[in-house]
């Protein structure tokens, strides 16, 4: 005998019906979550997807009660976040958040993009993805550094100051286009306004279309996986993958064990160690701006020394801007740079691996070398080359390298 | 090669930069500050309060933080800390005036809410006992020729400068090898390295006075965190048992 149905679920089942027959809700949470089917063998790699999304929604939440404290003001910036840090309720912890954050959002984010590139993720059909993928971690470039700005001190004001000057080797236009970029004839208050009003709200505005339209291609051809497998070619008498799972409520209950286990770690980070070392929180910026005082070394973040450290290899100021700017644009050709009939790493030949660990060791190395002001010429030119050989010569051993056999269905 | 082995690679090269980037002045010595010592915290501010406080403020501090985290009343704050006729909401400002300030040490004395941040707990440490005398007045082994004179040098006495004639590429320079204690303070060395101490202790307290609320609440969050991690790591294995058989 069937329960007679309570006066609470008719009550939400006709709340049910009437959003439904007026919005497609239903169908939406079908189509992305409970029917939703990603391949049942991801891996470790998998988890920085969904982290980027919840660093993203941590950034925009701490940056809404930031923002109701903060004064993008030059004369009253530095004080207002020292305000932040000690007489708002709580102000310490979401401005930690907020800093943490940003650094941690290029450790996802770097992870994530490494994955795409190991299991080939970016191949046909799921080229669009990765365009929309590497677009959003340009906006992200633009929006971490105009962050950076906000708290107006030395850092702030002179990385702003070194990277907006880039601008002046554009020719002929170079010096008009960096007043234009600033505002004035320095960086000033009128660079400290207008860079708040993008990285507050233009570019987050950016930002999340971008990431709607990357989970939106994502899901129109369906998850890659470290196989490399495509699962919808494989399907039982009722459609659905053999290999695949709903993503709900399976990756929902697997993605909230990886963002706990990442919490863990940002919480040791926000509460124990908020500076990382001068990586997250550089001492110098504890100072407060001076345009008459240049510190003597400006080195950017952490999370742009790669770049950093190419622009320094060429010693020619245009062409180093130019290599820098290529360095993040050849990205977008990967999808056809790669030749080899294979997604994944797993059923490449050595070539392909010594490639890929090749180009990480690059840009780690980069990294580090654009930290220091004292790195050898030699080295810095030696990785800036091994970065773009990477690129450059995928279509080559990607057509020549001997591929193993990639199985019908997933592995393990 | 396997991603793990990757990884461990990658972490490797990470940890080796991390190395590789510390160190940023050099020798400095071991302050040895504990911001969690209250009495030392006390101590300290009171320090601070006499030999600082003539020239240099520390403008994002209030009066009033320092009842609430040192746990000094009202009435001790407004006696022993702050002079004139401050009130407990105020900003812990010095009353010396910014031109006096320049006409006199040619520069503004700082403000010093920050500096425990921004030059670190060891460099004000090694600083405050590297004043020695010289012909032309004091100078400073971690900063040369600094604006400030030695004020603590009652309580330190009088060092001098122990040089040697060294070859340097080439070049022979003289260079200092050491500080000796001229004339003795009113402490011995070790009252006086601790009394610098309490003064870093203070310093970076007021660099950052939520760190003791930050480190205090971490913990718990740590444990909360943890053991949500593992519930949710048993709730993931429920549900993945079907997908696994």
């Amino acid at each position: 005998m069937a329960k007679p149905a309570s006066t609470l679920t008719k009550g939400v089942d006709a709340l049910n019906n009437w959003v439904n027959d007026r919005a497609a809700v239903g169908e939406f949470y079908k189509k992305h979550l409970s029917e939703y089917y990603a391949p049942k063998n991801f891996n470790l790699w998998y988890f920085f997807g969904s982290l980027s999304l919840l660093v993203l929604v941590n950034q925009i939440l701490t940056g809404i009660f930031l923002t109701m404290h903060y004064k993008p003001d030059a004369e009253l910036a530095f004080a207002s976040v020292e305000f932040i840090m000690r007489d708002v309720e709580w102000g310490w912890l979401i401005r930690y958040m907020h800093s943490t954050g940003a650094s941690l959002f290029f450790v996802v984010v770097y992870l994530h993009m490494f994955r795409a590139l190991m299991y080939g993720s970016y191949q046909k059909p799921r080229e669009l993805v990765w365009i929309l993928g590497v677009t959003i971690y340009l906006v992200l470039m633009a929006e971490s550094f105009m962050g950076y700005v906000l708290p107006w001190g030395q850092m702030s004001y002179w990385g702003a100051q070194v990277i907006i000057s880039l601008f002046g080797a554009v020719p002929y236009v170079g010096e008009a286009l960096v007043e234009w970029i600033r505002g004035d004839f320095f960086v000033a208050d009128a660079t400290l306004n207008r860079f708040f009003a993008l990285h507050v709200v233009a570019l987050p505005l950016v930002l999340v279309g971008l990431v709607v339209l990357h989970l939106a291609a994502l899901h129109e051809v369906g998850s890659n996986n470290p196989d490399g497998v495509e699962i919808k070619a494989r399907k039982d008498e009722s459609g659905r993958p053999l290999d695949g799972i709903p993503f709900h409520p399976y990756y929902t209950v697997k993605d909230i064990f990886g963002a706990a286990f990442f919490l863990l770690i940002a919480a040791f980070i926000i509460f124990f160690w908020p500076e990382f070392g001068g990586y997250f929180l550089k001492p110098d910026n504890f100072v407060e701006a001076n345009p008459l005082v240049t510190p003597d070394h400006i080195p950017p973040v952490w999370y742009f020394t790669p770049f950093y450290a190419i622009l320094q290899a060429v010693p020619d100021k245009l062409m180093g801007v130019i290599l820098m700017g290529a360095a993040v644009m050849i990205l977008y050709l990967v999808p056809w740079l790669d030749r080899s009939p294979v997604k994944s790493i797993r059923y490449r030949s050595w070539m392909s691996k010594l490639a890929l660990g090749l180009f990480v060791v690059a840009f780690v190395r980069l990294g580090m070398l654009g930290l220091s002001q004292e790195s050898s010429t030699f080295e810095l030119r030696l990785w800036t080359f091994v970065y773009f050989a990477f690129f450059i010569l995928m279509p080559i051993w990607t057509s020549i390298e001997k591929t193993k056999p990639v199985p019908e269905r997933v592995t393990s | 090669m396997n991603y793990r082995q990757v990884l461990i690679g990658l972490a490797l090269v990470l940890v080796s930069g991390f190395a590789m980037a510390a160190g940023k002045y050099g020798n400095l010595d071991q302050a040895g500050s504990n911001v969690f010592d209250r009495a030392s915290l006390q101590r300290g501010a009171a320090l601070f309060a006499n030999y600082c406080m003539g020239c240099h403020s520390i403008q994002f501090m209030r009066y009033q933080r320092l009842t609430e985290d040192l746990g000094l009343s009202e009435d001790e704050v407004l006696e022993f800390l702050a002079f004139g006729d401050q009130e407990l909401a105020d900003y812990m400002k010095t009353s010396m005036r910014y031109e006096d300030g320049e006409a006199w040490f040619g520069k503004s004395p700082p403000d010093l809410s920050l500096t425990a941040r921004s030059r670190s707990p060891n460099w004000i440490y090694t600083f405050l006992r590297s004043y020695y005398l010289t012909d032309d007045g004091w100078n400073n082994t971690v900063l040369e020729n600094p604006a400030m004179p030695h004020v603590l040098w009652d309580l330190q006495g009088v060092q001098r400068a122990i040089t040697e004639t060294r070859e340097v590429g080439g070049e022979t320079r003289l260079e200092i090898v050491s500080l000796e204690l001229d004339r003795p303070g009113m402490l011995s060395p070790s009252e006086y390295d601790a009394v610098v101490r309490d003064l870093v202790a203070f310093m970076e307290y007021v660099a950052e006075p939520a760190r003791l609320q930050r480190e205090r609440i971490g913990i718990w969050v740590m444990l909360f965190l943890a053991l949500f991690t593992f519930l949710s790591y048993l709730l993931y294995q429920e549900y993945w048992k079907d997908v696994k058989k």
